[in-house]
């Protein structure tokens, strides 16, 4: 008798594949086009935890936000059409951040593909400028090689998102099933080779510098490379800054911290990029928010650029010398190559600057004497109360750049931001995905009145799947940020700007959150206490300050020396 | 750095349907004009070569070359000006055969420019020119006195001085890596 081999449904063989790749949790909507994969995971539900979003995009926030605390690759799952076209924002937000996310979208039948067919949409053209990489599968049985194939492309090298658009016919379809991990594509290089002669080169420069100073970007968390990181700046005594998505890459007490780069960065960091001897980048992109005038940065430095990614190698600044590869093998390699040494005099000039930043900046900001609350003091009572221990995710404005300025933390991976591509609208369903994937740390999301209501519809989730995220959300009735940008350059013209909200109280109280709401400072202690002690998730609405404004500040196209710490009068 | 100058870009890649958009989009979001592109099998069977033709800077076009190289399905890509590499292009011309029994003339032309006679039928007779740019755009000004009915013109076509196909080595070593 012949031997009969057991066939599956490709849409088994799409849930079976997730679970060969690890998968534990997934965020996703159903519908049409992808009904019979959601069939399938009816019957694995014990071993894949599927959360139903209220929308594709708050599945993709949740499934970066999941990444971001995890390191391990997010899920997400969307219908065809409108269900694959509402995850194009959090793909593109994935792919300038380097997230490793999976998209799998459902597509209407191959015989119907091209045809203009009900909730058809060209999902792998549409997402190909935002993506990695992306596929279209119309057979059950090339399903589990292109997931396969997906997940080695998103977590390995630069992460990234990846799209696999499988179509019904293929999902509903018969095949074998025996899943073989992807470990190698001829065509894709993700370790560049290490070449040991820069590595002397570089070693070089840093033994010889002066005035050396470290800007640190997401590369050492997305390569775990963080305890690395931490022997080399220990070794070294050379000054470290960093980006805002390297935030949390060591514990901001840390002495050899010298505060955060860009735009709203800290002072010292700013300046002394154009008065430096030497900038170490490591894994990090110089950024236009980064370096302000590109044509008046750090002229006068030499540039040493680690990076696994070489499209990056001299696309904003020329290096003086570049280290191709993944930094938790090139950084020890350097670290033994460099000689003990402090730079005591060069980091006292950034203390200097922060002593200006302190009285100028950070005193009315943490510290206020005027009667509005502002968003600083209420993140410095958060960290009074948490003790370096809770992940802080934020949405995109204002509240953004106060939280990455003034958030203590000590833990790796313990600020989720957009950075990129400033989404407003990531912060709710970001922090979901982040207390999924840290369910033992406190996460505290940080929102604006703007930024929630694109994305407030997540409340649901958060009802429904019982995800106890604190949010607070500093309300100024405004879009800060760009009402900030008109006060300063526009002319005070508040146009379009002022926002008439509803009464988050009500809408708090209608998802059946936990909530308060704080507009005076003597009150403000106390609701955080019981924000933080309770175990569910919670809505704690400050009003704040309208007209209050970040700095420092680099205006665009100024250089980075141009920092301001105050409007000018 | 900054001057425009020609480069052609060469590319090779996996046979992978839509790589063709994918590489078309790093010049679109770069706002760079494509002047011609070429796509065939090369000699390395499977293996498919990407010709592409750019006006751009120096600068400009390190950063497309390495973002082209960066796509997953694409094995190595290179580029050169134009004293790096032999290339050419075809150009084919319709003129009415009416014109051709005239006179002499259109033979003399296609003698002079090292064009050939392809088909001649009653109504109209085709020329085949290869040749740069610049030399099949003189035929096409000669024919033209007498009235070119249709014409078009190939994208570049190119070989590099160097001995092998420059893929090689790159292939070689991904072989040996993937065994280790």
């Amino acid at each position: 008798m012949n031997k009969e081999i057991k066939k599956i449904t490709g849409s088994e063989a799409i849930v079976l594949s997730l679970l060969e790749e690890g998968t534990e949790i997934m965020f996703g909507y159903p519908g049409g086009a992808i009904m019979p994969v959601y069939d399938a995971m009816y019957n694995y539900q014990d071993k894949l935890h599927h959360v139903l979003t209220r929308h594709e995009q708050g599945a993709i926030h949740a499934a970066q936000g999941y990444a971001r605390v995890t390191g391990k690759v997010g899920v997400c799952m969307a219908t065809s059409g409108p269900g694959a076209t509402n995850l194009v924002t959090g793909l593109a937000d994935a792919m300038i951040d380097s997230t490793p996310i999976i998209a799998i979208t459902g597509q209407v039948g191959a015989h119907l593909l091209g045809t203009d067919a009900f909730q058809e949409t060209d999902v792998v053209g549409i997402s190909m400028p935002v993506t990695k990489w992306n596929i279209q599968v119309t057979k059950p049985e090339d399903i589990a090689p292109a997931i396969a194939k997906a997940f080695y492309i998103a977590r390995t090298g630069r992460p990234g998102p990846v799209l696999v658009d499988i179509t019904k016919n293929a999902q509903f379809g018969m095949c074998e099933f025996s899943y073989e991990k992807c470990n190698y594509i001829r065509s894709y290089v993700p370790r560049p080779t290490i070449d040991e002669h820069k590595l002397t080169e570089a070693a070089k420069l840093i033994n010889a510098a002066q005035k050396p100073m470290v800007l640190v970007g997401q590369g050492v968390i997305l390569g775990n490379a963080e305890d690395d990181f931490k022997a080399f700046i220990q070794k070294s005594g050379i000054p470290f800054a960093w980006t805002i998505l390297g935030a949390s890459v060591m514990p901001v007490d840390h002495p050899l911290n010298v505060g955060m780069l860009g735009m709203h960065g800290n002072y010292g960091p700013n300046i002394k990029q154009n008065e430096c001897d030497l900038l170490i980048a490591i894994g990090m992109r110089f950024d236009d928010r980064v370096t302000g005038d590109l044509s008046r940065y750090a002229k006068q430095a030499k540039v040493i650029h680690m990076d696994i990614d070489p499209s990056e190698i001299n696309k904003n600044v020329k290096a003086t010398v570049a280290i191709l590869g993944n930094v938790k093998e090139t950084l020890p390699l350097l670290t033994r190559l460099i000689e003990k040494k402090e730079h005591t005099s060069w980091r006292a000039e950034f203390d200097a600057c922060m002593k200006v930043e302190q009285e100028k900046v950070i005193k009315h900001d943490l510290f206020p004497e005027k009667q509005g609350l502002t968003m600083g003091e209420v993140l410095r009572r958060v960290n009074e109360r948490t003790d370096g221990d809770a992940i802080l995710v934020t949405d995109v404005g204002q509240h953004q750049m106060i939280g990455s300025r003034y958030f203590k933390y000590k833990n790796k991976r313990s600020f989720i931001t957009s950075g990129g591509l400033g989404t407003m609208g990531f912060g709710l369903p970001a922090a979901m995905g982040a207390k999924m994937g840290a369910p033992d740390k406190q996460v505290i999301l940080m929102v604006g009145d703007g930024g929630i209501q694109m994305t407030i519809q997540e409340l649901g989730t958060i009802k429904q799947t019982e995800i106890p995220v604190k949010i607070i959300l500093l309300n100024n009735n405004f879009l800060g940020m760009v009402r900030q940008w008109q006060e300063l350059f526009f002319d005070k013209r508040y146009s379009m700007t002022k926002l008439i909200n509803p009464d988050f109280q009500k809408i708090a109280e209608a998802y059946d959150l936990n909530h308060s709401k704080v507009t005076s400072r003597d009150l403000l202690d106390k609701a955080i206490e019981e924000m933080l002690a309770s175990d569910k998730a919670y809505l704690l609405e400050v009003v704040v300050e309208k007209e209050d404004n970040v700095f420092p500040m680099v205006p665009t196209g100024a250089s980075v020396s141009e920092v301001l710490l105050e409007a000018a009068k | 750095m900054n001057t425009v100058e020609q480069y052609t870009i060469i590319a090779f890649s996996e046979n992978a349907i839509g790589l063709l958009n994918r590489i078309t989009i790093i010049f679109t979001r770069r706002n760079v004009n494509i002047e011609s592109l070429t796509v065939s099998e090369s000699s390395l069977h499977g293996i498919h070569k990407f010709t592409i033709v750019v006006n751009t800077t120096a600068a400009q076009v390190e950063k497309v070359v390495k973002q082209i190289e960066k796509q997953v399905e694409v094995l190595k890509a290179f580029f050169f000006t134009k004293n790096e590499i032999i290339f050419q292009e075809i150009a084919l011309y319709k003129v009415p055969t009416e014109e051709l029994l005239r006179s002499n003339m259109i033979e003399t032309i296609v003698r002079e420019n090292n064009a050939r006679i392809m088909e001649v039928t009653q109504d109209y007779t085709v020329i085949e020119k290869t040749g740069h740019e610049y030399e099949t755009s003189k035929l096409f000004a000669e024919l033209n006195k007498f009235g070119v009915k249709q014409f078009t013109r190939s994208g570049r076509i190119a070989v590099t001085r160097s001995n092998v196909e420059l893929l090689t080595a790159f292939l070689n070593e991904r072989e040996s890596s993937r065994l280790s």
